[in-house]
């Protein structure tokens, strides 16, 4: 009993922030049709940057304790708007003509370049950033103990995931958003500024990526490597939930936790590639992923 | 003259003046240009997939199974012939491909992609726990023989293994060259065009699919071969996902419209590497990811494109056909 709450609730806590990631990702591949492979080195600018903020804002006694949290946000924030339009107008604009696997490479350079952009700005030293860590305490359930912090985690996906699926699909700005997945040519001869659109989801993603950073930031050591790991899983989510869509990224998010805990629990060595043979199971008997009704797309 | 007398006249000319550049060459250079080639040869296999239109980001698992193949007879059967080992690699990589290609045969795109990634990284993860596979640290090889001559310094096992390289990769480009211009290999562009046109017309797309995915990996298995043979260490860096995402970026860099494109572009993405790790150490993989954006952005068809034009002949079968689209 203890074994499977532990593992269940520790797959939860993975898949909170491996939502977060994930439903970027899933969003700029559903507006974009881009397999953003630097998603992952967005994620790391968000968890240095907010690394750095935590440890400005604690480290001169600036103001109270909780607004820490804020200062993540901004954090996160600040990187959607200095890289998002700089990266989708700048550079990714002049790709779109091309294959999709020409643009997985494009921004497969692009994350070798911000690789070491991090590595030039921040050092190959971790940082740490543990003061709103433990700011919420601990709570027990099921006679484990937990940092308060994960399961805050856990409150900030699903408020992302809710507000997400409201934006887009109770406003205005969110229904142009769902039409140019359905079809851009259609919504672009409609009137809908496409390229408004893509500005506004790419850097839209680029904040869930840092967001995901940012919050993960207290819970682990700030240090290169760390967007690696992250874009190979939040691939697999994506993958597995069905490209572009945002229930099957919350779906899939919980499967590759729930998958990854039970391995680190009872078989540790398998961690690494449970997550790929899921992958590869979900791919094979079904080739678009779980909820591939949602991604209509012409061809 | 016949086409394919011309193409094997010009790979036997192309083989002689390797072999006897490998002997004027600094050491260094043979180096480099045997781990090009060996690399080389499992681009070539992709460009073969990329015709009929799929990219697979995954041929790491064919990559090592050549490379361990090799390694684990030389370590368990005690046998070193290099010119064995080569032909086993790839043996071993072309079953694994046909058991493979009949599952992956029906997928396009991202999704063949992605799941030959997976299967890729399936591999990484089994071979970085088994621990009689060399664990995460893989294992040494010794200096294979080649037809019963043993090379006695390491400056003879060099040039050995490269004179085999160099077979191996003018053998290949000759095949691929003779089979791209051959009606079957043309009908890999034509399903790259159009599908369903092609199966209309009476063939099937799923084999040609299937047979363009075996023969990648069969030259994946050769190529990790060699490269094991070459390194003189495996370990399961050789299936991770890096590994297959260099091979794309060859792919993409020479294109698909030049055989020797392939080993050009090879050659200068390894010199790239070792340069720019030598002179600026801290900042090479973002040299190298310019140097992959500028080479997308400015060299759409890859650096075939580059050798068509110069000769003069946009003619060709593959540049009518890519006009044509």
């Amino acid at each position: 009993m203890n074994l499977a709450a532990a593992i269940f609730l520790d797959g939860l806590i993975d898949a909170s922030w491996l939502f977060i990631v994930a439903v970027g990702l899933t969003l700029v591949f559903g507006v974009l049709n881009i397999l953003n492979f630097a998603h992952g080195s967005l994620y790391a600018l968000g968890a240095y940057t907010a690394a750095s903020a935590v440890g400005w804002y604690y480290g001169g006694n600036i103001g109270p304790a909780f607004l820490g949290y804020f200062v993540m946000l901004a954090a996160a924030l600040v990187v959607a708007i200095a890289i998002g339009p700089l990266m989708e107008r700048g550079l990714l604009r002049l790709f779109y003509r091309r294959d999709e696997v020409v643009l997985v490479l494009v921004t497969y350079a692009l994350f070798l370049i911000l690789e070491d952009a991090t590595k030039l700005i921040w050092g190959v030293n971790p940082y740490y950033a543990y003061e709103p860590y433990g700011l919420l305490g601990d709570v027990s359930l099921f006679g484990l103990n937990y940092v308060a912090y994960d399961f805050a985690l856990v409150g900030l996906a699903l408020l992302t995931g809710v507000l997400l699926w409201l934006g887009l699909n109770r406003t205005i700005t969110g229904k142009v958003i769902l039409a140019v997945i359905h079809d851009r040519e259609i919504s672009g001869a409609m009137g809908v500024d496409v390229n408004r659109v893509f500005v506004l989801a790419f850097t839209f993603g680029v904040f869930l990526a840092a967001l995901g950073g940012a919050f993960t930031a207290p819970k682990i050591s700030v240090q290169p490597g760390i967007s690696i790991a992250v874009i190979l899983l939040s691939f697999a989510v994506v993958v597995i939930g069905g490209l572009g869509s945002v229930e099957g990224a919350a779906i899939a998010a919980l499967i590759v936790g729930l998958a990854r805990s039970a391995a680190i629990h009872l078989m540790p060595s398998a961690e690494l590639f449970i997550v790929y043979l899921v992958m590869a199971l979900v791919l094979a008997l079904r080739p678009e992923g779980l909820f591939q009704r949602t991604t209509a797309r012409k061809i | 003259m016949a086409g394919w007398l011309r193409t094997s006249a010009a790979a036997l000319v192309c083989f002689v003046a390797l072999v006897l550049l490998g002997r004027v060459l600094p050491n260094w250079f043979v180096l480099v240009a045997t781990l090009a080639f060996a690399k080389g040869i499992v681009a070539l296999g992709l460009v073969v997939l990329m015709r009929c239109g799929l990219v697979s980001f995954g041929q790491g698992i064919f990559f090592c199974t050549g490379a361990y193949a090799a390694g684990l007879t030389i370590r368990l059967l005690g046998l070193d012939d290099g010119v064995l080992l080569t032909a086993l690699g790839g043996l071993l990589a072309l079953i694994l491909g046909l058991i493979i290609a009949p599952l992956l045969a029906g997928y396009r795109g991202i999704f063949f992609a992605t799941l030959t990634l997976a299967l890729s990284m399936i591999a990484y993860g089994i071979l970085d726990k088994v621990s009689w596979l060399g664990g995460s640290d893989g294992f040494n090889l010794h200096a294979p023989s080649f037809v019963g001559y043993h090379p006695a310094t390491p400056q003879d096992v060099s040039y050995a293994i490269f004179v085999l390289t160099s077979l191996a990769t003018v053998v290949a480009a000759a095949l691929c060259r003779i089979h791209f211009d051959s009606l079957r290999g043309l009908l890999s562009l034509a399903a790259r065009d159009n599908e369903i046109r092609v199966e209309y017309l009476g063939a099937s797309v799923r084999w040609v699919s299937g047979m363009n995915f075996a023969v990648a990996a069969l030259l994946a298995g050769i190529g990790g071969a060699l490269s094991a043979l070459s390194l003189g260490h495996i370990d399961p860096d050789f299936a991770f996902w890096t590994t297959s995402g260099e091979f794309v970026f060859l792919a993409i860099l020479s294109g698909y419209a030049s055989v020797t494109a392939v080993f050009v572009a090879s050659i200068i993405v390894e010199l790239v590497r070792s340069y720019s790790s030598q002179y600026f150490p801290n900042t090479w993989q973002g040299a190298l990811g310019l140097f992959l954006l500028l080479v997308i952005l400015f060299l759409p068809q890859g650096l075939g494109s580059l050798l068509l034009v110069r000769r003069g002949k946009p003619k060709s079968q593959e540049v009518r056909a890519e006009s044509g689209k």
